[in-house]
């Protein structure tokens, strides 16, 4: 009880002579929550990548790529394949067609908004059943392109981060006009960072005779995909490999993970330059209040007390500094958009993503400054000598 | 078993090591001070009045000796053990006072009873009970910043008192206050020896304050001495 209520009253005394100490008190706040902003900020860039990407993938869709092609830009799979691949334990049937998605991959240039410079965008070629497959697929203006035809929709990612991409304008890549008949939503997704269009037209436009290069299929829901992959490695027309799309949406978004790691290096470099100005701060406090923490040793608090008022200053200084941080990344940050190349060469639209798990780690990041910056003022505190309240002095 | 003297010093002496040089400020000093006692100290700067209030108050400990405290050695007890015993038998009363300026007299008062186990309740009457002592009742709520210099000093006192220990040490009590309010002090303190049975040790440059107390000793470089010799040697 004692030690509780010397120690309470030492942390509501020294809280309550922060305004001593206005300017020294809010550097130290100003410090953390720039290091816990701009953690934030590199967090947020590269969970919204990994998001992007990782909310494309679906359990139940297997996908096809040739053997050792990491992406689809490299890969190929002839119409032959197309029709094996299609026979393939687990693949599920609507009626008696399998449910599979043949599909063309193509770069094109686009103008970025932001930039006015041109940057790659992805020409997906496909059918209605490939649509089919893409979850939460939702056409938010105009219509679906007409099997046959030279039109395209567009993705709202697309949209956002390009110029020309409007409903109804013609757009040329090479010698070849489109004409955009509709806008796509995939919830966010990787997909909306693309073009669609029929997958037959570009087969013949871009001379890919009947080769496509991936296949997505619908699997059943007792799908087993060893018994797949056996499958594969079984008949040697057969030059596939098979993941489920989730985990090779998972793989791709790792690619951005260095952004984390960025993040991380250089918030650390910040934390230590913030903990040199609170370590200062919090020294300054104690010089301050030296002679009323030798009053209360000599009234007969203990050194514990002395030590948690300190630590506890240095500990509500940085927390308001990691909150005021992560409102300020939160307020500047979440929902913003940005593109960057994603793993086949291409653009890839996605807004920062700022989750609570994310703000988590900024108010500890703050609280771990707090921590180490209270702790050796706190120790001086606790060991300031009792004399010192003798010697007088306003 | 009861104890008629509240402090015995024996043979005490305090060494200051700095640098390459040893400090001697007592070597061998004895002293008693009767429980009851009002005793004034008196003496030059650098005579050991201050470092003598502090192994008093246990704030400090000596180099060698001695230091009975109502009967028990309190010279060889840690840190802890130490903090405890001030918390249990002295209260301080500072030239500047040393209030804490966040808080207002009512809390500044009930600091050291922080300490004990007592509700919040009880803590609140003995405030009251302290500042009434000293004529403070209706200040409860100021805050040190409202309060003139001798009211700051009789919250002081409050706080000192409000604990109930067996000894007050004042160290220069009315070194920043004016003649009139130093002496409402000084017979504030009067009252809590006389009325109150308080033993006080006050350490004081000013002979009208001394005259205050029961008696008076006269310190200088580290040893008591007569008040003509001390006299003789300022001629």
């Amino acid at each position: 009880m004692s030690i509780f209520s010397q120690s309470w009253a030492v942390i509501v005394m020294n809280i309550r002579s922060l305004p001593r100490r206005l300017w020294m008190s809010l550097a130290m706040v100003l410090a953390s929550a720039v290091v816990v902003a701009v953690l934030l900020a590199f967090l947020a860039m590269a969970k919204g990548f990994e998001v992007t990407l990782q909310s494309a993938g679906a359990k139940d869709v297997a996908f096809f790529l040739r053997t050792g092609s990491a992406a689809e830009l490299n890969s190929s799979v002839t119409r032959d394949q197309v029709n094996l691949i299609a026979e393939a334990p687990g693949i599920a049937r609507s009626g008696n067609s399998p449910i599979v998605s043949p599909e063309l991959y193509v770069i094109v240039d686009g103008i970025k908004k932001s930039s006015l410079t041109e940057a790659n965008i992805p020409l997906r070629g496909l059918d209605p059943q490939g649509v089919e497959l893409r979850q939460n697929f939702t056409l938010v203006a105009g219509r679906m392109f007409a099997p046959g035809t030279d039109e395209l929709i567009v993705g709202e990612g697309i949209l956002r981060e390009f110029n020309g991409f409007d409903l109804g304008s013609e757009v040329r890549f090479g010698k070849y006009k489109w004409k955009v008949v509709g806008v796509f939503s995939t919830g966010g997704n990787v997909f909306e960072s693309e073009l669609w269009a029929d997958a037959k037209v570009i087969q013949s436009l871009y001379n890919r005779g009947s080769t496509y290069q991936s296949v997505r299929a619908k699997l059943t829901p007792d799908a087993d995909l060893e018994a797949i992959k056996a499958y594969l490695e079984n008949d040697p027309r057969i030059t596939q490999e098979v993941q489920t799309e989730e985990a090779y949406f998972a793989a791709q978004g790792k690619s951005l993970s260095y952004m984390a790691i960025f993040g991380r290096v250089i918030s650390s470099v910040m934390a230590f330059g913030a903990l040199a100005g609170a370590l200062n701060t919090m020294y300054t406090s104690v010089a301050d209040r030296a002679k009323e923490i030798a009053t209360l040793r000599a009234i007969g608090f203990s050194h514990f007390s002395a030590f948690v008022g300190t630590m506890a200053e240095a500990l509500v200084l940085a927390l308001i500094g990691g909150i005021v941080g992560a409102l300020s990344a939160f307020a500047l940050f979440d929902g913003m958009n940005a593109s960057t190349l994603g793993g086949s060469f291409t653009q890839v639209v996605f807004s920062f993503e700022m989750s609570p798990e994310l703000v988590l780690q900024g108010v500890y990041l703050s609280l771990i400054i707090g921590f180490v910056s209270g702790f050796f003022p706190a120790w001086r505190a606790a060991s300031v000598p009792v004399a010192v309240a003798f010697q007088g002095g306003r | 078993m009861t104890h008629e003297n509240l402090f015995i010093l024996k043979n005490l002496s305090k060494r200051f090591v700095k640098g390459k040089e040893t400090i001697s400020i007592f070597d061998g000093l004895d002293m008693t001070i009767p429980k009851g006692d009002f005793l004034a100290i008196m003496g030059p700067s650098g005579s050991g009045k201050t470092t003598l209030l502090n192994l008093l108050g246990g704030v400090d400990q000596p180099t060698g000796g001695e230091v009975i405290f109502d009967g028990e050695r309190v010279d060889s007890l840690s840190e802890s053990q130490l903090t405890k015993w001030r918390a249990n038998n002295i209260g301080f009363i500072f030239q500047f006072y040393n209030l804490m300026p966040m808080l207002n007299a009512e809390r500044n008062v009930e600091l050291p009873l922080l300490l004990t186990n007592l509700s919040s309740k009880e803590r609140m009457q003995r405030v009251h009970t302290a500042l009434k002592l000293v004529g403070l009742e209706d200040r409860a709520k100021h805050m040190p910043s409202e309060m003139s210099g001798g009211q700051l000093q009789r919250v002081a006192i409050a706080r000192a008192v409000v604990s109930d220990p067996k000894l007050l040490l004042c160290d220069e009590p009315t070194g920043d206050l004016d003649r009139q309010t130093a002496d409402e002090i000084l017979q504030m303190l009067q009252l809590l020896n006389r009325d109150f049975g308080k033993t006080i040790v006050m350490v004081t440059h000013d002979p009208a304050a001394a005259r205050y107390a029961s008696r008076t000793l006269h310190l200088d470089k580290g040893q008591f001495v007569e008040k003509e010799q001390l006299m003789e040697k300022s001629a």
